[in-house]
């Protein structure tokens, strides 16, 4: 029973640390970009820019109230739903994200399912064939994957499967079989790209967790009694590896939101991320502002699932 | 499996590399605009994206200039900027690392819980922000890139330091009354230079990725500047016919962070 109390408190602990961290995210973006007022007012107008013109801009911008009456107006905003409209088309900018966002979902979702069991598959094996040149060579693979920027991982991929897409009939007849092949021909580089570098970064840490449980004292024994090895893998790793693998999915998927940016952008996916880019382009200020909150409190979400999955697989190793 | 004699030769010299790596691709940055034929924002050929040539020895790239030039001078940028980035971020992570081990109480809880904020964002994120807010000059890249990886330094710093704070030596100096900065430096720092260098490397990494990144957006260095990742970005056209002005600035990306990368992971092996 205290148990429980214990783990509850550690779980609101847990929670309640993601929501300062919401807040502190709130708080930093809207000073970061809202410090510097006089200049959007100036890079909006551009040549436009008569004292006059810029005085009203401020003025309908608030800008012209001090800092910290636009911050209460902006989080009095924020929670009444209203987040603001474009500087630039003048439309609201939470209508503009959220149809941007299911797009990004979308993608993200299409690109989780292929990279998920992939990336278990590949850290397994190698976890299994450890030091054998098959995981020497996953090994370099992932390492190279993981240390260059995503959108060179996204340049190599645009020359190899834009080149090799008519040398691999394989992949035209996959979007033969399903019918929606226009659906699978504007999304397999998006999501080809992205799950490169999921896989990239998730079998590294994959490989680290199997090993971890492949050297541990029950797997050792089993393989004294004579225990074949599916029976082992089976019976005495996978039940010991289901939490900290699913610590690595979310973990794994947090690092799937900075691929996001760099893909949509290659691709001219018309997802959340790039709308941030263009914004950041154009310094939107509100629409830079409303992605920046989505895609923070996007990232503290899967963070504090894994915190959450680490902190649960814990208990349950000190309860067995 | 045994690795065969020659590889394990390699891997057995790969621990000396990170320190003379860095400085092979400083110099480079250095001696790159003196060693350029061309000079950079010059059109030098009429045709473009010119495959190698004696003459051009990268070719040229979208706008028919000499893609060696360039390519010099953009990894001059990448690699310096960068660099300022890195001794910027382990220089205030590292001392107030040290500073949040040493005093402990409520300097720690204050820096931590900064630190904890800014790391909470993902880097990509904020420096998008940043620019958004303050444009892309020079000064603010290297600034917001500071920031964003000097959390990153700060902790493994303050998790190193800790351990050593409280040995006798660091207790004495605080007994004689030394100042601070002299124990930083010269009590707690000298013994943990071995992985504060590897983190050091690692945020220089990061820095790499993030700037290229960036550029390769659109919203890092502006022209007349160049740095890789907009290298690639402007030529990325070239890629359909295989073009070396798209392919040498991508290449050079992937050697500097594979190499270090590589080189960093064979000395931490070594060194834990």
């Amino acid at each position: 029973m205290t148990m429980n109390a214990a783990l509850i408190r550690a779980l609101l602990r847990l929670v309640g640390a993601s929501l300062v961290s919401l807040v502190f995210v709130t708080v930093a973006v809207f000073f970061i970009t809202a410090v510097l007022p006089g200049d959007v007012a100036d890079a909006l107008l551009g040549q436009a820019a008569t004292p006059d013109a810029v005085s009203a801009l401020r003025h309908s911008l608030n800008l012209d109230k001090p800092v910290l009456v636009r911050f209460v107006i902006w989080v009095t905003g924020l929670l009444h739903g209203d987040f603001g409209v474009s500087l630039v088309s003048h439309r609201p900018v939470l209508a503009m994200a959220s149809e941007r966002l299911i797009h990004s979902l979308l993608l993200a979702g299409v690109t989780a399912l292929f990279a998920v069991p992939v990336a278990l598959l590949l850290g397994t094996t190698a976890a299994i064939f450890r030091n054998t040149l098959f995981d020497r060579a996953v090994s370099l693979l992932t390492l190279c994957i993981v240390s260059v920027p995503e959108f060179l991982v996204a340049t190599l991929a645009v020359f190899i499967f834009s080149v090799q897409l008519h040398l691999l009939p394989a992949l035209a007849s996959i979007s033969d079989i399903h019918s929606i092949g226009s659906f699978l021909a504007s999304f397999s580089m998006p999501v080809t790209t992205l799950a490169c570098v999921i896989v990239g970064q998730m079998s590294r840490m994959t490989r680290a967790v199997m090993i971890d449980a492949l050297g541990s004292s029950w797997v050792e024994m089993a393989v004294l009694k004579g225990a074949s090895p599916a029976h082992i893998i089976l019976r005495h790793v996978i039940p010991n590896v289901i939490a900290p693998l699913f610590n690595v999915i979310a973990l794994s998927l947090s690092y799937l939101l900075g691929g996001v940016v760099i893909v949509e952008s290659v691709f001219h996916y018309p997802g959340i991320a790039s709308l941030m880019v263009d914004s950041v382009a154009a310094r939107d200020i509100p629409l830079v502002q409303i992605c920046a909150l989505i895609f923070c409190a996007a990232y503290l979400f899967l963070t504090t699932l894994a915190d959450i999955v680490a902190l649960l697989s814990s208990q349950r190793r000190h309860a067995a | 499996m045994t690795v065969a004699p020659f590889a394990r030769r390699w891997v057995s010299v790969i621990p000396r590399i990170p320190g003379s790596l860095i400085l092979f691709w400083l110099l480079l940055a250095l001696l790159g605009p003196v060693l350029a034929p061309f000079a950079p924002g010059e059109v030098v050929s009429r045709t473009v994206f010119a495959p190698i040539s004696a003459h051009h020895l990268l070719g040229t790239d979208y706008l028919g200039r000499d893609v060696l030039s360039r390519l010099l001078c953009g990894t001059g940028s990448t690699v310096l900027l960068c660099a300022a980035t890195t001794v910027l971020a382990c220089t205030g992570g590292v001392f107030l690392g040290i500073i949040a081990a040493l005093k402990q109480g409520l300097t720690d809880t204050l820096l931590s819980r900064f630190m904890d904020g800014v790391i909470s964002i993902p880097s990509l994120l904020s420096a998008l922000v940043a620019v958004a807010a303050f444009g892309s000059s020079v000064p603010v890249l290297v600034l917001a890139m500071s920031l964003i990886y000097m959390p990153g330094s700060y902790r493994t710093c303050r998790m190193l330091a800790l351990s050593i704070v409280r040995r006798d030596f660091v207790l004495a100096a605080q007994m004689r009354g030394e100042k601070s900065g002299y124990i930083v430096l010269r009590e707690v720092l000298p013994n943990m230079t071995g992985p504060v260098m590897a983190d050091v490397g690692l945020r220089f990494i990061y820095a790499v990725r993030l700037l290229s990144n960036l550029s390769f957006l659109g919203v890092g260095l502006q022209p007349p500047l160049t740095d890789l990742g907009s290298l690639t970005r402007e030529n990325l056209l070239g890629l359909v016919y295989g073009a070396p002005a798209v392919i040498a600035p991508a290449l050079t990306i992937a050697v500097l962070t594979v190499g270090l990368n590589l080189a960093l992971d064979s000395y931490k092996g070594k060194a834990g």
